[in-house]
């Protein structure tokens, strides 16, 4: 994906989904642009990510996911993710055993690089996978954080 | 929701990093309050970046991402001096934005 496309996607997101999509412009490719209730909602990490990357990811050496061995606490769980891989389109972030594993996606711009940093909410000890798209293609890191008070409901 | 976003931004050789602090309660939807009844869902699910017109970042959020959200990330191309503008908008509808220099 070129420069401009990229920057088509983001504006779409700044715009809101309402004034572009009645234009019709950019209809089919909404799943990074707009913010998706269905993959935000699905229950398993890979359903999830079919929604909003279109594929699964293939474990890369390219990425890696800076969280603690050991949550404290469920509700506050630092994540940083950075990756040496070119054009970084998008960086999300799967809790899987979360309700909705989908916590968070960075969809970063033209000069952005592979770094994002977050804090997330995390029912249970469960497996934190970094998914990083860039030139197309899905690439991910998997850390399991243990949890020893949950993030949810408590 | 004046002054919900504390932002940092600084240069390093010619990577900016901006950190920022956002106050909102980011309520999942699936916490039950005292009445025994599921406190409705109230969580940012857009941050967006901007620097000189153009957008760096989209942070797309789901309800996992915990009270008072904290994020970080990169970008290259800007000067010291130059502004950095972040907003949000929630599942409700309600936004915020702030405005920092570049040091």
């Amino acid at each position: 994906m070129n420069v401009d496309n990229k920057r088509r996607l983001l504006l779409r997101g700044t715009l809101g989904v309402g004034a572009l999509a009645g234009a019709g412009l950019l209809a089919p490719r909404g799943v990074l642009a707009a913010w998706s209730k269905e993959a935000f909602s699905a229950d398993s990490t890979e359903g999830a990510m079919k929604t909003l990357l279109g594929g699964t990811a293939s474990a890369s050496d390219a990425v890696s996911i800076k969280a603690p061995d050991i949550a404290e606490n469920g509700a506050v769980v630092p994540i940083t993710v950075e990756t040496a891989a070119a054009n970084v389109e998008s960086i999300s972030v799967f809790i899987s055993n979360n309700p909705s594993p989908l916590a968070a996606n960075f969809v970063l711009g033209a000069g952005a690089s592979g770094y994002a940093a977050t804090r997330v909410k995390m029912g249970k000890t469960s497996d934190v996978v970094a998914v990083v798209k860039s030139g197309g293609t899905l690439q991910s890191a998997t850390k399991e954080v243990k949890v020893t008070i949950g993030g949810c409901g408590g | 929701m004046a002054k919900s976003i504390k932002m940092r931004a600084s240069l390093r050789g010619d990577e900016t990093t901006v950190k920022a602090l956002i106050t909102h309660a980011m309520e999942t939807g699936l916490r039950k309050g005292k009445d025994g009844n599921k406190i409705p869902a109230h969580h940012i699910t857009e941050v967006t970046c901007e620097h000189a017109g153009k957008t760096v970042m989209v942070a797309q959020w789901g309800p996992a991402v915990s009270k008072n959200p904290y994020l970080a990330f990169k970008f290259k191309g800007a000067k010291a001096g130059d502004a950095v503008k972040l907003s949000w908008v929630d599942n409700k509808g309600e936004s915020d934005s702030s405005e920092a220099k570049i040091k």
